[in-house]
């Protein structure tokens, strides 16, 4: 496959990446020598029916889990040698992880989860509460600042996890099945602030099993049993 | 993340879920309060006991008749001797320089009526001076008079239980009473008090010395009570007796003295196994308190095990979780082992109203004890399983699981 601007180096760099998990007595080959580029600014959707592999993959590529064997490079990095320390330091400031269950502390108001990353960066007071600002007005919440995740409805939540993701403005937005908790008018809501974000330039890529999602994105790939089966830009 | 943020986010989780942080401080307060409860009883028991010993007064000797070679048993409470100590024996001592006031004791059971009650109590024949050398204060009435000294006065003090036995709640005071087949009057009641060297006060009668003679007809002495003009002149009150008996008893010092010192001496056994048993106590309460912040802390950290995987995926490395959870437990241990602390000394406070008596006091060490296992073990067991989560890749923590499966 090539590159859509073959000078640049791919944000994304898999070459040969396995990953194994026992199942019971047998190993289940979750990811099979995956071979794959993405480039910065790509918009992609990874398909596949349950169990292909498709969040493992994500979840690699998130830098959340780690390759039995095959490498990643991200940004033209090698991940896999990355001291525990350093690895933090990347997902912090190159990733932002949206989950399927948004995955936000419930005690923490909105903006206190949205300011979470921040704090863990170690920035001022200030500089949290102007910066966490930004992003929960960019996701349209800016009145429900104070308000605790169970206040909000399931839409709200989401664009609060999503504020969380971009609120350190990383390159690569990594979302896992974002509406899938989701009724479908919030879904749509969720789905065109992603690709606002898109538009702005950040890279995003969404594991989703929904056609209709797919089919809005500029390239899909499927896997099926950890292998990559199909690769289209439409 | 900053120190300021750390403690923030510690402060947040134990104030915004109240119930929580509640519960874990009443079980921690309670681990540490039932330390500082447990011991002191125990140590209450050791100086209970510490102090019967040591009621006879430091500056108190006993003669008793009789030479027993130590054996390093209990001391000899009755010698065996052919020659009696006798009333006589007890006024030259009584002339010796460092001797203050001297009580003679001739003790036997006879056989106390008044009307149709009798009983058969221990009845001590003594001077008027056995009052303050034993510290026994009168409850009603007087002690035997002075001329109790050296005259068969028919006079007669009784102990407290006895007084209640004989006379019921009406005044004794004047009443007459038999004693063996001669009569007595009544002139005072001791006060209540406990048992006291073996000898329980409250059941016997006192009477003049020279009255006992007569009474069981023999001049021997049961002991001779001593008090030293001065603390430091023990040894030498110690030789001068010694002389003054193998003057008067035809060379031969045939007789036993016993101090305080060495009665403190012969109970050593005692009072150690009771110290032993007191370090017993804490080490078991302490044991379990252990184990009961262990549980707390190992189940509140493994509940939470999810947020160290979200913590660990928005990029906090596994440092730095680590330490916001060892430092939640150290507020929460910390403020628990305080509680608990004062939880217990109040406990001890309110016994002590209730049983004045008994001397209840939880040792320092014990309660540093209690508070550093409480924290040491908040500590550990936070540390261990948050520190095995935030190893895990963040995809492994967020499933809750610390096995993988897809």
């Amino acid at each position: 496959m090539s590159a859509s601007s073959p000078t640049a180096t791919p944000l994304i760099d898999l070459y040969q990446l396995s990953k194994q998990y026992p199942i019971g007595n047998n190993l289940l080959k979750a990811l099979d020598r995956i071979d794959l580029q993405i480039n910065a600014g790509e918009y992609v959707a990874i398909t596949g029916p349950s169990g292909s592999g498709k969040s493992t993959l994500l979840n690699m590529i998130g830098l959340l889990d780690r390759p039995d064997s095959g490498g990643y490079r991200l940004r033209g990095e090698t991940t896999e040698a990355l001291a525990e320390e350093r690895r933090a330091r990347r997902r912090r400031e190159q990733i932002g992880f949206i989950f399927q269950a948004f995955h936000l502390i419930p005690r923490l108001s909105a903006l206190e989860n949205i300011s979470l990353p921040l704090m863990l960066a170690g920035l001022p007071r200030a500089e949290q509460q102007r910066r966490g600002m930004q992003a929960l007005q960019q996701v349209g919440l800016g009145p429900q600042a104070s308000q605790r995740p169970n206040q909000l409805s399931g839409g709200q939540q989401q664009r609060v996890a999503i504020a969380r993701a971009i609120v350190m403005q990383p390159p690569l937005l990594l979302a896992d099945e974002p509406t899938g908790n989701l009724d479908q008018h919030s879904g749509v809501e969720v789905i065109e602030l992603l690709e606002g974000l898109n538009d702005q330039g950040m890279t995003l890529l969404i594991v989703t099993h929904d056609p209709a999602l797919a089919k809005r994105t500029r390239r899909q790939l499927q896997l099926v049993d950890g292998r990559i089966v199909s690769d289209q830009r439409p | 993340m900053t120190l300021i943020d750390q403690l923030r986010f510690n402060t947040q989780v134990l104030v915004r879920q109240r119930w929580r942080t509640a519960l874990l401080l009443l079980t921690i307060s309670l681990g540490v309060a039932s330390v500082v409860v447990l011991t002191s009883v125990g140590e209450g028991a050791r100086r209970y006991v510490a102090g019967e010993f040591s009621a006879l007064g430091q500056q108190i000797l006993i003669v008793l008749p009789g030479k027993t070679e130590t054996r390093g048993g209990a001391p000899p409470l009755y010698g065996t001797s052919p020659r009696d100590l006798t009333l006589e024996d007890a006024n030259a001592l009584a002339r010796l320089g460092s001797i203050g006031r001297v009580a003679p004791i001739i003790a036997g059971t006879a056989r106390v009526s008044h009307g149709n009650i009798a009983r058969e109590v221990i009845t001590l024949g003594t001077t008027p001076d056995f009052f303050p050398v034993r510290n026994l204060t009168i409850g009603l009435g007087q002690p035997l008079p002075a001329s109790a000294v050296d005259s068969a006065s028919p006079t007669l003090v009784l102990g407290a239980k006895l007084k209640q036995q004989l006379f019921g709640n009406s005044n004794p005071l004047n009443q007459w009473l038999r004693v063996g087949e001669r009569r007595f009057r009544v002139v005072g009641v001791l006060e209540e008090r406990g048992e006291s060297l073996g000898l329980d006060m409250r059941d016997m009668a006192i009477i003049p010395i020279r009255s006992a003679e007569q009474l069981f007809d023999s001049a021997g002495l049961f002991r001779i009570l001593l008090e030293l003009k001065q603390l430091d002149q023990l040894a030498l009150a110690k030789q001068q007796i010694l002389e003054r008996i193998r003057l008067r008893h035809d060379g031969e010092d045939d007789v036993t003295l016993i101090s305080q010192d060495s009665m403190l001496h012969s109970f050593d056994n005692v009072l150690r196994t009771l110290t032993a048993s007191v370090g017993a106590i804490a080490a078991i309460s302490l044991l379990v308190a252990g184990i009961l912040i262990m549980n707390i802390s190992l189940i509140s950290v493994s509940q939470r095990q999810r947020e160290i995987g979200l913590l660990k995926a928005l990029g906090a490395p596994a440092n730095l979780v680590r330490a916001l959870f060892v430092n939640e437990a150290l507020l929460l241990t910390g403020s628990g082992a305080l509680l608990g602390t004062a939880a217990g000394e109040l406990a001890v406070a309110l016994a002590l109203r209730l049983l004045p008596g008994f001397p209840f006091s939880a040792p320092l060490w014990a309660e540093l004890a209690a508070i550093l296992m409480a924290m040491g073990s908040g500590l550990l067991f936070s540390w261990w399983p948050a520190s095995r989560a935030a190893r895990l890749d963040p995809v492994l923590a967020m499933r809750g699981a610390s096995g993988g499966q897809q």
